[in-house]
């Protein structure tokens, strides 16, 4: 197993996290929030991979056939279903944020101090 | 108490309803909410609730406090300790979460009563409201019962998902869409980074089950991959419970959010976070493969000690009502910081009562705010000067509240703070904290009490100025001039009061708690439960904790009660005070206003970018500390 995917995966999530603290946009906020997650998914993935297996889909291939780890898949797909939830719930308060300020800019939205 | 064998089998096979039944709950508002009539959907709502409350009432009987409820959910039990399937655990303390989750949500939905009038419907989005309390009910209940790493990601996320949409729930307003914006990337970062710690364990152990998790680590040195997950675990979970530096949400989403939800969000929200951490690192970490105690112990009574300074110091400067009791929420969060930190079963046990204490008194605080909001539409402690004379019973409630955070004999808050102050033997620097924190967070109510209720002191200046948020020109959250201030949003507060001073009353519920206590403590116990397979431990083996009035807990709590009064005198009438000693204190404080309080208060900038950056630099310390001194 190469050491690849999980470098891949720990850079997708420091490129996301400095994007949230350097953005200037909460669109690209919520953009950089889905890169970390995506980062997670590779690590996931990466962790239940397994050189020579193929899908762990058990209908049609003979017993003993070697597959990658089903549940990581699992928790996957969880993630993805949690990631879209979240993304939507975000992307309608930044919708709704630039309806009300007329700004979707961190720094100008400073109603809430101290 | 002794448990029949029917009953626990029964409890086990209904354990998974306790999650099942607010989600079905809320898709059935979801849907029927447009259909029926706002009575209706509140009455479908509140019977819900009551029914919920009901049967983790009844799962919390049966399953008894020295007891635990173990269900392997769709029967996938363990093989030779081994299993694919998903665990719930229920034992005396998660269940006494449950009930207390349930207790509060029915009282939201009781205040929500004729809360929100009518808008929704107009906008097709009847018994929404009621539809996400239930399934944030869903969701806190769930983490609470979890006995599965991975399923605890997904409750985390759940309540999280729910706790952002009611915190923004008002989108017309401007304000508590930047709370909930704030909040919801702090708490969704912080749900990834728990989701890498799962991925890591699960690299390296094959097991998602807490107790499996426990069982593989075990066997080797813990090294940088534990350690790491470790800090990601615990880092996720610091900023649910708003530990200092990972608290900035806090004041933003409680200020903002509609008050029934303030309610959930600083009576169990926060302290589930606390939950999390201890049941994870005990479960899991405790073991030798994990996080030494003494590295555990140091850390959270460090970060506690921090958070409780910083949230009282806040607290106290804040005009701002609602963020004012939000500040004492993260001051109180610190002191249970420290309890749990303790990690025995007696500070456990009374850190449990002071949470329980602690849920009714800041509901109440916050449901008396919101009367407030709703007759003056504004939350402004210097602006309200005088104002609300014409409300003495609301003035009453609101400054016993005061006391009763203090720590007054005999409510609830000031049993849990005697209990842990006696079992911080070993430390005992701590209850000069457990005074003088609670204190000053009491002080700042009773003061804003004085002011808004009473018109004491001299009338407060109403400029605004520099690092601060005012509190003025809030929106009310009821529309409509209707004069009388609906009966629900008294009789609510009126009864968290009566619940918070029920937790001093009551000697079974301290029993219960005790119980739990040395259940929650036991590791080896948990994991023979969970997998089958005996390990060491046991229930039976460590002593109940005393937990029951003590004559220097009820000094304390008094001196706490009195020092906080007099906090409050002192800025009510101390700047109208002669004399050289009253001239140097008020130097004195002006110096420290300018120097250390306006620093600390400019952290708080309401820009999401800084929130996460301070939580990087939480959890880089967070991983150095168990690194190092591992």
């Amino acid at each position: 197993m190469s050491a690849l995917p999980y470098l891949a995966a720990g850079w997708m999530l420091l490129v996301g996290v400095h994007g949230l603290v350097t953005s200037r946009n909460a669109v690209h906020a919520v953009g950089c929030l889905t890169v970390v997650q995506s980062g997670t998914y590779v690590l996931l993935l990466a962790v239940g991979y397994r050189r020579g297996g193929t899908a762990p889909y058990f209908t049609d291939i003979p017993a003993g056939t070697p597959v990658v780890d089903p549940v990581a898949q699992a928790l996957t797909l969880t993630d993805v279903v949690v990631g879209a939830a979240l993304t939507a719930l975000l992307l309608a308060l930044v919708l709704q944020t630039a309806k009300r300020h007329g700004t979707t800019d961190p720094d100008a939205l400073t109603g809430l101090r101290g | 108490m002794t448990v029949s064998p029917a009953a626990s089998l029964a409890a086990s096979e209904l354990l998974p309803l306790a999650v099942a039944c607010p989600l079905t709950g809320a898709a059935l508002l979801a849907v029927l909410g447009r259909r029926l009539p706002r009575s209706g959907t509140d009455a479908l709502a509140t019977a819900w609730a009551a029914g919920q409350l009901g049967l983790v009432w009844w799962l919390a009987a049966a399953t008894g406090g020295a007891g635990r409820t173990v269900t392997w959910v769709g029967g996938w039990t363990p093989v030779e300790g081994r299993s694919v399937g998903i665990v719930l655990v229920a034992d005396g303390l998660g269940l006494g979460l449950a009930v207390l989750v349930a207790l509060l949500v029915l009282a939201a939905l009781g205040y929500a009563w004729r809360y929100f009038e009518e808008p929704e419907r107009a906008r097709g989005h009847g018994g929404g409201f009621p539809a996400l309390l239930l399934l944030f009910e869903a969701g806190t209940t769930g983490f609470a019962l979890t006995g599965d790493l991975f399923n605890a990601f997904v409750f985390f996320e759940l309540m999280g998902v729910a706790g952002y949409a009611l915190t923004g729930y008002r989108v017309e307003e401007p304000r508590p869409l930047q709370g909930a914006l704030a909040f919801a990337v702090t708490g969704s970062l912080a749900g990834y980074l728990a989701l890498v710690g799962v991925g890591l364990l699960y690299a390296r152990t094959g097991e998602l089950a807490f107790a499996g998790i426990a069982r593989e680590l075990a066997g080797q040195p813990a090294d940088a991959l534990v350690t790491t997950a470790a800090a990601l675990l615990c880092c996720a979970m610091l900023v649910k419970a708003a530990a200092v530096p990972f608290h900035f949400w806090l004041p933003d989403a409680h200020a903002e959010a509609p008050t029934p939800v303030c309610l959930l969000l600083s009576g169990v929200m926060v302290e589930l976070g606390l939950y999390g951490l201890l049941r994870v690192y005990l479960t899991v970490f405790s073991g030798p493969g994990g996080v030494p105690h003494e590295v555990m112990r140091g850390t959270l009574i460090a970060v506690g000690t921090v958070t409780a300074l910083t949230g009282a110091l806040l607290c106290w400067q804040q005009r701002h009502l609602k963020r004012l009791l939000a500040f004492s929420t993260v001051g109180h969060m610190g002191l249970f910081l420290c309890g749990a930190g303790i990690l025995d079963a007696e500070a456990t046990a009374g850190t449990a009562l002071y949470v329980a204490g602690h849920a009714g008194v800041k509901g109440a605080l916050f449901c008396l705010a919101g009367v407030l909001l709703d007759r003056h539409a504004s939350v402004d402690e210097h602006g309200l000067w005088g104002r609300a004379r014409d409300m003495p019973l609301v003035g009453v409630l609101f400054a016993v509240g005061g006391c009763a955070l203090a720590g007054l004999p005999p409510f609830g808050t000031g049993l849990g703070k005697s209990v842990v102050e006696h079992a911080a033997h070993e430390d005992p620097w701590l209850v000069a904290l457990f005074v003088l924190v609670p204190a000053v967070t009491a002080g700042a109510v009773l003061r804003a009490a004085a002011r808004v209720f009473g018109g004491a002191g001299t009338k407060p200046r109403e400029r605004h100025s520099g690092a601060e948020t005012t509190g003025a020109g809030e929106e009310p959250e009821v529309s409509g001039p209707r004069r009388e201030v609906p009966r629900p949003m008294l009789v609510v507060p009126a009864v968290l009061l009566a619940g918070a001073l029920a937790v001093g009353l009551v000697p079974a519920l301290w029993r219960y708690v005790a119980a739990g206590s040395v259940v929650f403590q036991d590791p080896a116990g948990y994991g023979a439960a969970v997998t089958g397979v005996p390990g060491g431990g046991g229930t039976g083996t460590a002593p109940l904790p005393e937990v029951a009035w003590s004559l220097p807990g009820v000094l304390f709590g008094l001196l706490s009660t009195a020092l906080a009064a007099g906090c409050a005198a002192g800025a009510l009438w101390g700047p109208a005070l002669r004399g050289r000693l009253a001239r140097t204190a008020r130097a004195g404080a002006d110096a420290l206003d300018r120097t250390v309080v306006l620093a600390v208060r400019r952290q708080h900038s309401g820009h999401v970018g800084d929130y996460v950056a301070w939580l990087l630099a939480g959890l880089a310390a967070l991983t150095a500390v168990f690194a190092l001194w591992g």
